[in-house]
């Protein structure tokens, strides 16, 4: 549908349409969320980030002339989104910064009330985007702790797999946008030239390239296509060849050392203080891994080392992920050639819909077939929650269920949520150009925070 | 290749729309996950700059055309606005996905169901997300329609 | 694994601090329920901390008094809690005392009503062609 917009009297019409229930497009004010001139003691420790670690350092005082608060974003090319900070510079300095979040807010939460548990990883999925395999597999798991079924072996393997490639392929991403913001362009060229492999294996096996719904309670969507180990080989080759030439571009050039190195240090106390996890956190050399510490979906079957540096500045930040990418072609590897044959959906009729050939035959399964997908398996009740390691660190989520099929209060922990309560740590106390360097190796995904 | 004997001749008004179509500067208004295909689009197997565009101006005073990717949250509308009130005529928008055409599958308190209730649009791309291919093709019909439309619009 | 304790508002930041004190370094994740209409009183808020030195999880539910609708703030010792605070108050209206700056997060400053409650509607509108003009 083509709209009219010729004169200007429409034009008014999309500007002020309040008065017939549309939005105020008036107000921009960001109100009590602004940032002031003059804070309580304890908001200007949190918005200089030395409320866990007081490393602020002043040259010497100023007047007042010289600090001014900018706004940066929520437009921004390098804030990854629709993040929205408000710093208050000093010349080139930035001395206090004050994250605004909430312009990508879904209301994901709430609609996760009104779906069943099987249309439920459809909603989940959209929340990170970058990594929408975790965001399945945890509301799965989640629901599977509730209704205490495990899965066969093969639908693990399978959810190994594909998770761990997502990995990958969202760590790819994180290179190349963090490359990008820098200034290093061939490696936003090349983040996603080599994501595209992966995402066509992706949609050779879901059907989409983003947002799947593959991986749902009592197993996965569907069964690998024919000859899948040929694009996961394909992947295995190319990939590790394509991370040196990265190593050769970036990891002895001066200036992307210059650019990153002692820049945004995070350290394990600040880490653990704001709950950050996660890559953060094992380049503050902090080995903590889920997928070690408390295993699930049967990764701990697998050999794999979790990479850990010291540094905790921006370069660790970056390295640790060209890392990571290659521990978990470790797993995919192993994953493939381990992969068990077998059921990729549990067998078990209260979840599990007939098969569709059986439709044509049974009235049965045609009504079984039916009552799935309108009414939803009913969950006992009780809560649980579930953990997963995404590649942007802990994701959580948290169902209640009052025996309904669908979820009484579904909650999601975010990673990226949290990670950006670091952002003052990370930004202030440095030079402007440094702060866009701190913001993307911290890799938030706006879409995970706001949900 | 320099010929100074030779003349095309042409109408004011077709030389204007070619040139509005060969290159067509987007503002960068990723949103969410279409914001993602979006990049896809324009880095190296998509290739958007074979359209003139591969120029993504972060200013939406240099820019023509506003692809808004991804849902648009209540508190985003007025900011959406005001980038596109910004932008400079001639100026075209795409909605490039489910969620900024109609709302998506997020009918609830926190979505604008839709971005044609915020900004004119021209062209609605459909998917969740709509894949590199979708926008292209999105954009190419956008220039079918330039190239059929006025120039004083 | 893991381990969930219920305990009063009033001794729910002491409990805390002692949690803290004896090694779970990191809160996780912060959240309520509302139980409107199925449990008195209605609103509870669930903390999940953990810690990394013992590999542990705890989970410390604390119901919240009707008329208040206030707990307190657990920022003084979790820096952290600080979003997810401001989060639940957001969509909960619960109150944080001695929260340092207790605004909404992800609603527009000068929303009314509190989204994650059961008697806040979804919002749900019939959208199609809704303000559309009319076409001659």
């Amino acid at each position: 549908m083509v709209k009219n917009k010729e004169n200007s009297e429409d034009l008014e019409f999309w500007a002020t349409n309040s008065e017939e229930g549309g939005w105020n497009i008036a107000s921009t004010d960001e109100g009590s969320q602004k940032m002031n001139e003059e804070e309580s003691d304890q908001q200007l420790k949190i918005q200089t980030g030395s409320d866990v670690v007081d490393d602020y350092f002043v040259e010497e005082e100023t007047s007042e002339d010289e600090r001014m608060i900018v706004n940066m974003g929520p437009q921004h090319p390098s804030t990854h989104g629709v993040l929205r900070l408000q710093v208050e510079l000093e010349g080139e300095a930035v001395r206090r910064v004050k994250p605004v979040i909430g312009y990508l807010h879904t209301g994901m939460e709430k609609t996760g009330e009104e779906l069943t548990y099987l249309q439920g990883p459809t909603n989940t999925t959209r929340m990170d985007y970058l990594s929408p395999f975790f965001n399945e597999l945890v509301f799965s798991l989640t629901t599977e702790k509730l209704l205490d079924i495990e899965v066969p072996a093969r639908a693990q393997t399978i959810r190994i797999l594909m998770t761990e490639l997502n990995r990958v392929s969202s760590h790819l991403v994180a290179l190349a946008t963090g490359g990008m913001d820098i200034g290093a362009l061939s490696m936003m060229i090349f983040g996603f030239r080599e994501r595209e492999l992966i995402l066509n294996f992706f949609e050779k096996t879901t059907g989409l390239r983003m947002n799947h719904n593959y991986i749902r309670p009592g197993g996965v969507a569907a069964d690998l296509p024919d000859d899948w180990q040929k694009d996961v080989k394909e992947i295995l080759k190319v990939i590790p060849e394509k991370l040196k030439d990265y190593d050769e571009m970036l990891l002895d050039n001066p200036i992307w050392q210059g650019r990153l190195q002692n820049v945004g240090i995070l350290t394990t106390e600040e880490c653990l203080a704001y709950g950050i996890t996660g890559p953060s956190i094992r380049a503050a050399g902090y080995g903590w891994d889920l997928r070690k510490m408390q295993p699930y979906s049967g990764i701990e079957k697998f050999d794999f080392n979790v990479p850990v540096l010291q540094e905790s500045d921006v370069f660790a930040r970056w390295r640790i992920k060209v890392l990571e990418i290659l521990e978990s072609l470790k797993i995919v590897e192993q994953a493939m050639n381990s992969m068990p044959k077998g059921p990729y959906k549990i067998q078990d009729k209260k979840v599990t819909p007939p098969p569709r050939k059986r439709l044509d035959e049974s009235m049965e399964a045609l009504i079984h077939h039916f009552k799935i997908y309108t009414e939803g398996f009913k969950v006992p009740e009780g809560e649980a929650y579930v953990a997963v390691e995404s590649p942007r660190g802990e994701l959580g989520c948290y169902i209640v269920s009052d025996g309904s099929s669908k979820p009484y209060r579904m909650h999601v922990r975010g990673p990226s949520f949290c990670n950006l309560q670091a952002l003052p740590v990370v930004m202030a106390d440095s030079p402007i150009a440094d702060a866009v360097a701190a913001i993307a190796s911290l890799d938030p995904v706006i879409g995970d925070v706001d949900r | 290749m320099y010929s100074p004997d030779n003349i095309f001749t042409t109408t004011i008004d077709k030389a204007v729309r070619w040139s509005r179509t060969q290159s067509m500067w987007p503002v960068t208004f990723g949103l969410a996950c279409c914001a993602i295909e979006m990049m896809a689009a324009g880095s190296a197997k998509y290739d958007l700059a074979r359209y003139g565009m591969e120029v993504f101006r972060a200013s939406p005073r240099q820019a023509d055309l506003m692809i808004v990717a991804g849902r648009v949250s209540q508190k985003m509308a007025p900011v959406l606005r005001q980038v596109y009130d910004q932008m400079a005529e001639p100026k075209w928008v795409i909605a490039m996905g489910a969620c900024s055409s109609t709302g998506g599958m997020f009918n609830n308190y926190a979505l604008v169901q839709g971005v044609d209730h915020i900004v004119p649009v021209d062209i609605y791309v459909p998917g969740c997300p709509p894949g590199p291919q979708s926008l292209m093709h999105g954009i190419l019909t956008l220039h079918d329609k330039i190239m059929a439309g006025e120039i004083n619009r | 694994m893991m381990e969930t304790q219920q305990v009063e508002v009033n001794e729910y930041h002491e409990h805390i601090k002692t949690l803290f004190d004896d090694g779970y370094e990191m809160m996780v994740d912060l959240t309520a329920v509302d139980w409107f209409r199925k449990k008195e009183p209605r609103f509870e808020v669930v903390v999940n901390l953990l810690s990394l030195s013992k590999n542990e999880r705890k989970m410390i539910k604390v119901n919240i008094d009707d008329e208040t609708l206030s707990i307190p703030s657990i920022t003084d010792i979790y820096p952290g809690a600080n979003f997810y605070e401001r989060e639940v108050y957001d969509m909960f209206g619960i109150i944080f005392e001695n929260h340092p700056e207790l605004t909404r997060i992800l609603m527009p400053d000068d929303w009314i009503g509190h989204p994650l409650r059961k008697d806040y509607g979804s919002g749900r509108i019939p959208v199609q062609f809704k303000n559309a003009p009319k076409v001659d």
